[in-house]
């Protein structure tokens, strides 16, 4: 198992330009390890990030997508695996940091906590390029060549909570947030 | 209100004034009010990009990243596919002011009734429910509404709303 903020870390190594959509946890984490204006944070109802990541990936399809899912989140929009297979977006990363929980609803199992195998799901609806992560070296060895894997790609992250960061809800919901990424994605 | 008399609204007309309103993209989950003249039409045309969601809410969130992109889009569904989106509705077209457009079909209307006189709840309760969340809305029933389309969708994008067009019959 994986530090969640180990993790990040090691994809901030390798983030250059790219959108990066981050739920929940991650997202107040991958706010501290990786401040961008391209961090789009208005995903606004739980489970609908990797939808707004399709948006963006189809409506920029000269920018890279990299979503940060939580398993929680995945699991309210599991219809989506199967919607991004289809619409098959080459620059869509799409990775899931599995820690059995609702990590920010006080850290309750999620259904299947343990059994589900979300790379088996994405497999089956038909992404292009499956990994699953549980060990920090294998993950700071292959992460490179994941990113740049022509997608949709899909990547179990099997992670434990890290440091805490701050939860700083009002920059995620703010419209000035907001604002600042249609600029930054504008002039991209 | 709709005239039983009154002709019904054309498809090809809507579609001509979704092209008009600069849209490229139609996210859809198929409805049987807009199945045949609308979605099967839109599927054939070169012109505009389907893509199929497996539940609409799916699809308030692809028109809002694809709003970021400045890529126009439409969601068409079906009203109990509104009903079951009201959250991302709530937060993402309302809360966050961005331009999420929809044509929603009223799945067993009555023609000879206005939606919220309709003997079914569930459509009943459509308009009332876009009035208390300030969600714009107008009616597309007979031919002529389809005028309505540009003006509105335009708007929308303007000023970063929410609109819904209520299609209270099955387009011709």
């Amino acid at each position: 198992m994986m530090r969640r903020d180990e993790c990040l870390k090691l994809l901030a190594r390798h983030h250059t330009d790219e959108i990066v959509v981050p739920v929940f946890k991650t997202a107040f984490d991958w706010m501290a390890i990786k401040p961008s204006p391209l961090n789009y944070l208005c995903v606004g109802a739980m489970g609908q990030a990797s939808s707004h990541a399709l948006g963006l990936a189809l409506g920029r399809p000269d920018k890279r997508v990299i979503v940060l899912d939580g398993d929680g989140s995945l699991l309210m929009n599991l219809g989506s695996l199967v919607t991004i297979a289809g619409v098959a977006p080459r620059n869509l990363v799409h990775f899931v940091c599995e820690n059995g929980c609702y990590e920010a609803n006080g850290g309750h199992p999620i259904p299947g906590a343990g059994r589900v195998d979300f790379a088996g799901l994405a497999r089956a609806a038909g992404y292009r390029h499956v990994h699953e992560f549980s060990e920090l070296d294998d993950f700071a060895a292959r992460v490179g060549a994941v990113l740049h894997e022509e997608g949709p790609v899909f990547a179990v992250l099997k992670v434990v909570a890290g440091e805490s960061y701050p939860e700083d809800y009002p920059t995620l919901h703010s419209a000035e947030t907001r604002r600042r990424f249609a600029a930054a994605l504008e002039a991209a | 209100m709709d005239t039983p008399s009154a002709t019904a609204i054309r498809g090809a007309d809507i579609i001509a004034a979704i092209k008009r309103s600069g849209i490229a993209t139609v996210v859809a989950v198929p409805d049987i009010v807009t199945s045949s003249h609308l979605l099967f039409p839109i599927a054939r045309d070169p012109s505009l990009r389907l893509i199929r969601v497996c539940k609409e809410d799916e699809g308030v969130s692809i028109c809002a990243g694809l709003a970021f992109a400045g890529k126009r889009a439409l969601l068409l569904m079906q009203h109990t596919g509104l009903l079951d989106s009201l959250n991302a509705v709530r937060v993402i077209a309302v809360e966050y002011e961005l331009p999420i457009c929809m044509i929603v079909g009223l799945q067993g209307m009555e023609p000879d009734r206005e939606p919220p006189r309709s003997a079914r709840y569930g459509i009943r309760i459509v308009e009332p429910l876009l009035d208390v969340m300030q969600v714009e809305h107008a009616r597309l029933g007979v031919r002529g509404d389809e005028a309505l389309i540009q003006p509105a969708f335009d708007r929308a994008y303007a000023d970063s709303r929410a609109f819904v067009f209520l299609v209270t019959r099955t387009p011709e």
